[in-house]
């Protein structure tokens, strides 16, 4: 059992908890995910890790509520416990000195980006970072990505706050405008990182997504997580979560994160209706 | 020497109709009566060749002669000296051939069915005398402690083994169940999960402290467990990576591996959703691709989940096919459908991306091949399609790459197995020993529990030869 030390409601909709775990809270690295079961009934999902603290022996998850799982676990509390939590699971993200690097954090994933960003800009890269939210009061932690990044730049669909408009077409405004991007990292929806990988594509800048898949072990045993890269198949937990944009076959990923979407209401139903 | 009785006790089971509408033990175990009138059958070799065909070297005959003098306590304690884990052995291993193959009945084809009787007496305990009856053992006597990864059958029987010899043993296990393919591979109804928690609790009942939620390779490395107190490594991982027919259409919506199918059903319970939240897509009409004992569970559990028809699609004939007798029988007696002689093209789609046929050749048999079964061989022109909506690939595994790819020093073979030596389990890497299917590949439960045993003693000379 893992204990809750903190939880908080960022935004509608989006959570965090602290979970104390001292051996994960050493072994964390940017990019990585834990998986983990509320209880005995509970089916095991990937969260993707945001923070760590190796003193106090902490992990933090920050996730979205849209099914069964990630709304019970929005219901529980400070001191309550979680049944498993493993990781740090997938393969960290790269961190390497690329010149210019875009981070992209669609909806939730500002909540996991900045161990990225951090990381990246720690290793001399000029960070930009770019917040799309879809309306001003699902911004969130504005100033702690802003703290590690060199630039940032908030968008919301609405226009309610910041620029209005997409991330991608911020991406593409940059490009087309002449700026020089050597890499986009990019964490959030499909449809965004599929639309990022569109943009970054006729311009030839590498551009790493973070795939979050249906996944049960996490640890390469059962294959429900795959993806197809470059027209080869590859599992998105040991091989991933991050992968070439521009060579995931983005219908087939949309399309086997679909394959419950029924029984995700059903178990809803039945739960927490 | 009584006289020559060749009349095996038959296995009572559950009805075939009955049971393919539940998930409960097919095979129900003998009673007194019967295990007696079996273990009465075996006269007693003194020179027992049982045993030789036994990988963890049972007292057979021993356990055999308690059940008829009627001392249970003492045939739970001649079985248990040598098996940890008799009530899982008594269900899955293939004593037809191992042990029971060497019995002298088994030229007149009626070898005593020392499974049986091993599983009546694990059984007869677990009824009986909780908890075990085996004195309790002093823990960690030597001083010395061993890390032991993973929690399947190499794993459980090297770590009972080492804490009986008197060293501390911690099990490192990355799911959130012990047992391994124990727990998530092989379905209720051939071996309850009730069964492998009590044998999971005697090993701990022998001092062995099981950390679950641990991924080697992740959470700590190998080095790290060695620099971290552990004087030595056993590694008895598995083969956990599922194997894929690498043709057209395999990423389809309702294409399963059978690792996630099985997995999805044993460890997490979807066949209790929506009670449990793991879901499963069970669909109408299912191939399940393979010929092996993994491919038979797939077809069985895919039946009882409420499959109108269930197809075992292989590319070999019957006699070719690697699993057991028994359960071969069990599937068509339930009624599952035998497509022999047939290999997947590929699969078709919607434009949803899900499956919704199977493109098939037929194949004939050839000159047999280095493992010495036939050779299938495509008949050109022979395509034929199969209406299916759910496909289980249930080709085998091969070795999962994280703990080799982070550990220094530990070789592979091109196969991804490690390389060990076959008596000791000792690998390339000082200090680290291996056992299983690591090793092996796919193979069986109770030759992963002999390789477990092997290593356990390996360990322990050296445990005991260093200060």
């Amino acid at each position: 059992m893992y204990k809750i030390i903190s939880k908080r409601d960022l935004v509608p909709k989006i959570h965090l908890l602290k979970i104390a775990e001292p051996t994960l809270a050493k072994k964390s690295q940017p990019g990585q995910f834990v998986l983990i079961r509320i209880d005995e009934e509970g089916e095991r999902i990937p969260l993707n890790i945001a923070d760590w603290d190796e003193n106090e022996g902490n992990v933090t998850v920050v996730f979205f509520e849209n099914g069964a799982t990630t709304h019970k676990l929005a219901l529980l509390k400070e001191g309550d416990f979680i049944a498993n939590f493993v990781g740090p699971l997938g393969v960290p993200t790269r961190i390497e000195k690329f010149g210019h690097v875009v981070c992209i954090a669609g909806g939730v994933a500002t909540g996991f980006i900045i161990p990225m960003a951090k990381a990246l800009k720690s290793k001399g890269n000029k960070v930009t970072s770019i917040i799309w939210e879809k309306t001003e009061k699902m911004v969130f932690w504005e100033d702690r990505l802003a703290s590690a990044s060199d630039k940032l730049i908030v968008a919301t669909e609405d226009g309610s706050y910041g620029r209005k408009g997409s991330a991608p077409m911020l991406l593409k405004e940059m490009l087309e405008s002449g700026e020089r991007i050597d890499q986009v990292n990019a964490m959030g929806p499909g449809p965004m990182l599929k639309a990022c990988s569109e943009v970054t594509r006729p311009f030839g800048v590498k551009t790493i997504v973070s795939l979050h898949s249906i996944m049960v072990d996490g640890i390469g045993m059962c294959g429900s997580c795959r993806v197809s890269v470059g027209g080869v198949t590859k599992f998105a937990c040991v091989d991933g979560p991050d992968f070439d944009g521009h060579q995931v076959d983005w219908g087939l990923f949309f399309a086997r994160n679909a394959i419950y979407i029924k029984e995700e209401k059903i178990a809803f139903d039945k739960h927490l209706a | 020497m009584g006289k020559v009785n060749l009349n095996r006790v038959p296995m009572p089971k559950q009805d075939p109709q009955i049971r393919v509408k539940n998930f409960n033990e097919v095979a129900l175990g003998y009673g007194y009566q019967q295990a007696k009138a079996e273990a009465e059958r075996c006269i007693q070799c003194p020179k027992p060749t049982c045993i030789e065909g036994c990988p963890v070297e049972i007292n057979i005959t021993g356990f055999i002669k308690a059940i008829v003098d009627g001392d249970m306590p003492e045939a739970v304690k001649v079985l248990k000296d040598k098996n940890s884990l008799p009530g899982i052995c008594g269900r899955v291993c293939p004593q037809e051939t191992q042990c029971e193959s060497k019995c002298i009945f088994a030229k007149k084809g009626a070898p005593i069915a020392i499974g049986r009787l091993a599983r009546y007496v694990a059984d007869w305990e677990q009824a009986n005398l909780k908890p075990s009856v085996l004195p309790s053992v002093k823990t960690n006597l030597t001083g010395k402690r061993v890390a032991v990864v993973g929690s399947g059958p190499a794993s459980l029987t090297a770590a009972a083994d080492l804490a009986k010899m008197g060293h501390g043993v911690t099990i490192f296990e990355a799911l959130h169940a012990a047992g391994g393919v124990l727990t998530y591979g092989i379905p209720e109804f051939r071996l309850p999960k009730h069964i492998v928690r009590t044998e999971v609790d005697y090993v701990k009942s022998l001092g062995v402290e099981i950390k679950l939620d641990y991924v080697v390779g992740k959470k700590i490395t190998v080095d790290e467990l060695l620099n971290n107190n552990y004087q030595a490594v056993f590694l008895g991982i598995g083969a956990g990576l599922p194997l894929f027919l690498k043709i057209p259409g395999e990423n389809l919506n309702g294409v399963y591996s059978a690792n996630e199918f099985l997995t999805r059903v044993n460890l997490m319970k979807a066949y209790r959703f929506p009670d449990y939240y793991t879901p499963i897509k069970v669909g109408k009409r299912i191939a399940v691709i393979g010929g092996g004992n993994v491919a038979m569970d797939s077809a069985r559990t895919a039946l009882r989940l409420g499959a109108e028809e269930v197809y075992i699609v292989y590319r070999r004939s019957e006699v070719e096919m690697p699993a057991r007798q028994e359960e071969i029988e069990n599937a068509k007696e339930e009624g599952i459908k035998f497509k022999l002689l047939t290999s997947p093209k590929r699969f078709l789609g919607n434009e949803q991306n899900w499956l919704v046929a199977m493109e098939c050749y037929k194949m004939e048999l050839g000159e047999p091949d280095s493992g010495g079964r036939r050779r299938p061989i495509v008949i050109r022109g022979s395509e034929f399609a199969m209406d299916v909506d759910i496909v289980i690939v249930a080709l085998g595994t091969t070795p999962n790459p994280l703990i080799a790819a982070t550990t220094q020093g530990l070789e592979i073979t091109d196969k991804g197995t490690i390389i060990a030596d076959e008596t000791t389990g000792k690998t390339t890497k000082p200090e680290v020993w291996a056992g299983g299917d690591i090793i092996s590949g796919s193979a069986t439960v109770i030759s992963a529990m002999g390789a477990g045993k092997r290593a356990a003693a390996s360990i322990n000379a050296y445990l005991m030869d260093s200060k």
